[in-house]
């Protein structure tokens, strides 16, 4: 075999190795599942009333969008707490001693989490239909809409990974993966449209990453006329793209200069 | 110089101020056992790392099985076992699933990697619990799986950093005598340990590290005979005999006792084996003293650290100042 096909034999035993834990811890399932479906009830039915939207817009629809997203996000903790807790009990040590692919570990990683959140992201949707939410860009508007879902859990799970090699233990990653995130994810268009914050917030808020996804998943679900297609669709696969590529090579780089502590 | 498996010549590693490993030179000969002994934060593991290609050295050079740890570290790793500090397995895997994803990681192919696994398990007594998580094994277990890990393609240049530290004592028996075994079975062996007893059980030859500096080496007896050979010691009776025994003990080997006035216990280094024996127990006769468990002996690797380094082996680095 050639070192290309190595890269891919090695991430799919590591893939393997992470989809095979989900089902012996499902505790960890269970919550990465509760915290979404919170924020859909806290918003459909205790803010859904109090935030304005313009008219001619269901809430419905426009905070789903948004919590489609932002469940996409939290990706990061997962991510930086496995690796680190992988760093800590000295299995990226171990890893790095075989002779096997230097971007498996990560890869692996990240496939078996693009997996586990595509399968969060079916039960938000059906939980979105649940509670009033409805496809109106047709089929293909949908499946792109989930496209970028995907991207959204790669771009934010290489930050996850950079951010789990630098951390000094799994209890720090859990934190400093999950901190910056609730900010960041509610100064976005995700609940509110930005016109109803202060104008100082808007300038932000308007070129946060995560306005810019969420953008992008409300033209290919909910679709014209309030919410164009493009160019939010462009914006949105070069912000997806550049953080992977980026985090990405910062994490592989990491990685291999990682020391087990 | 081919039968050297691991040279390292002048090996240096530095973290910003601190020398963790300050020009360690070391050989192992195949098929033998290199016991690196040193307390905590000496730079055993700090070596090891380098050895095993986890850490690039800032200047000196080593090589392993003949391939070069910097230039042609990805030879390094298809020819030897490493088994660290931590017992690294996934907790969540089976022990069978866990050797069989090490195997396909080494390239084994499928079918190779559960054979192998299945022989693993069987020669380190986990077939019973091969089908459990890794969680659920004792310490014990989870170290064996860990070193099974680590013979996937029966390498014959193995590294074994700290293999028994945290286990109880019947369990480092075990893992003395499937060490044993390897060496039997033809491997060339790299040990690090914290315990004297360790190194004095399992390793041809001993190095001891301190403050990131090879401080001696060699074997077992080469390094008890630095320290002064033959010692011999005896208790007496009562706390008002040992003046006058250490007195006798002086007149015949010129050499002041150590006593122990808790136990009274006198010892002193000899030098004419049992002819010195004998003529300290008619000295003590003359003065009317009856030695109680008297007998020569060697001293322990626990003396031998203790008069290289003036600390005990245990001690780390700062409990020792």
């Amino acid at each position: 075999m050639s070192a290309a096909q190595y890269v891919i034999s090695d991430s799919w035993e590591m893939t393997k190795r992470h989809l095979r834990q989900i089902p012996r811890i499902p505790e960890m399932f269970f919550f990465s599942l509760i915290q979404p479906i919170m924020f859909v009830l806290l918003f459909r039915y205790v803010f859904g009333e109090a935030v304005k939207v313009p008219p001619g817009i269901d809430y419905v629809q426009y905070m789903m969008v948004g919590i489609f997203a932002q469940s996409m996000t939290f990706a990061t903790a997962g991510i930086s707490t496995g690796i680190a807790d992988d760093l800590q009990k000295g299995l990226i040590d171990r890893f790095r001693a075989l002779p096997m692919a230097r971007s498996a570990v990560l890869v692996g990683r990240m496939s078996s989490d693009l997996i586990r959140n595509l399968f969060v992201a079916l039960v938000m949707i059906g939980i979105g239909l649940l509670v009033g939410f409805r496809f109106s860009n047709g089929f293909l508007g949908a499946l792109g809409g989930i496209g970028i879902l995907a991207l959204t859990v790669l771009a934010f799970g290489s930050i996850g990974a950079w951010i789990g090699l630098m951390v000094p233990n799994a209890e720090t990653a859990n934190v400093a993966g999950m901190v910056w995130l609730f900010p960041l994810t509610f100064t976005s268009n995700a609940f509110v449209p930005v016109q109803s914050m202060p104008g100082w917030l808007q300038a932000w808020a308007k070129v946060n990453p995560v306005s810019i996804i969420v953008n992008a998943c409300r033209g290919l679900f909910i679709g014209p006329p309030h919410f164009p297609v493009t160019p939010a669709i462009w914006q949105a696969l070069a912000w997806c793209v550049g953080l992977t590529l980026g985090f990405g090579y910062l994490a592989v780089r990491q990685y291999k200069r990682a020391a087990s502590r | 110089m081919t039968d050297n498996v691991i040279v390292a010549e002048g090996l240096v590693k530095h973290f910003g101020k601190v020398k963790a490993v300050n020009g360690v030179d070391l050989v192992l000969p195949r098929g033998t056992v290199l016991g690196v002994l040193g307390p905590n934060g000496a730079g055993k593991t700090t070596t090891v790392r380098m050895l095993t290609t986890l850490l690039t050295p800032d200047r000196g050079h080593a090589t392993v099985g003949g391939y070069d740890v910097v230039r042609e570290a990805e030879s390094v790793r298809k020819i030897m076992g490493v088994s660290g500090q931590y017992a690294a397995v996934d907790e969540y895997l089976t022990g069978r699933e866990n050797l069989d994803m090490f195997g396909r990681l080494y390239h084994l192919g499928a079918k190779e990697a559960k054979r192998r696994a299945n022989e693993l398990l069987e020669r380190f007594s986990l077939t019973d619990a091969a089908d459990r998580t890794a969680k659920t094994y004792s310490g014990g277990m989870r170290r064996r799986l860990d070193l099974a890990a680590s013979l996937v393609i029966r390498p014959e240049i193995i590294f074994l950093d700290e293999p028994t530290t945290g286990l109880d004592p019947r369990s480092r028996l075990g893992m003395w005598e499937v060490i044993r075994d390897l060496v039997r079975g033809g491997a060339s062996l790299l040990l690090t340990t914290q315990y004297l007893e360790e190194a004095d059980a399992l390793a041809d030859e001993i190095v001891i590290i301190d403050h990131g500096h090879v401080i001696a080496k060699g074997t077992s007896d080469q390094l008890k005979a630095q320290v002064g050979g033959e010692r011999i010691q005896f208790r007496v009776a009562e706390q008002a005999m040992i003046p006058k025994a250490s007195s006798a003990v002086l007149d015949v080997t010129g050499n002041t006792p150590e006593i122990d006035s808790e136990t009274h216990t006198i010892s002193a280094p000899v030098s004419g084996g049992t002819r010195s024996l004998v003529s300290i127990v008619n000295a003590l006769d003359r003065v009317g003293i009856e030695a109680q468990d008297i007998g020569l002996r060697r001293p322990t690797l626990d003396e031998v650290f203790l008069a290289l380094t003036g600390r005990k082996a245990e001690e780390s680095e700062e409990d020792g100042q």
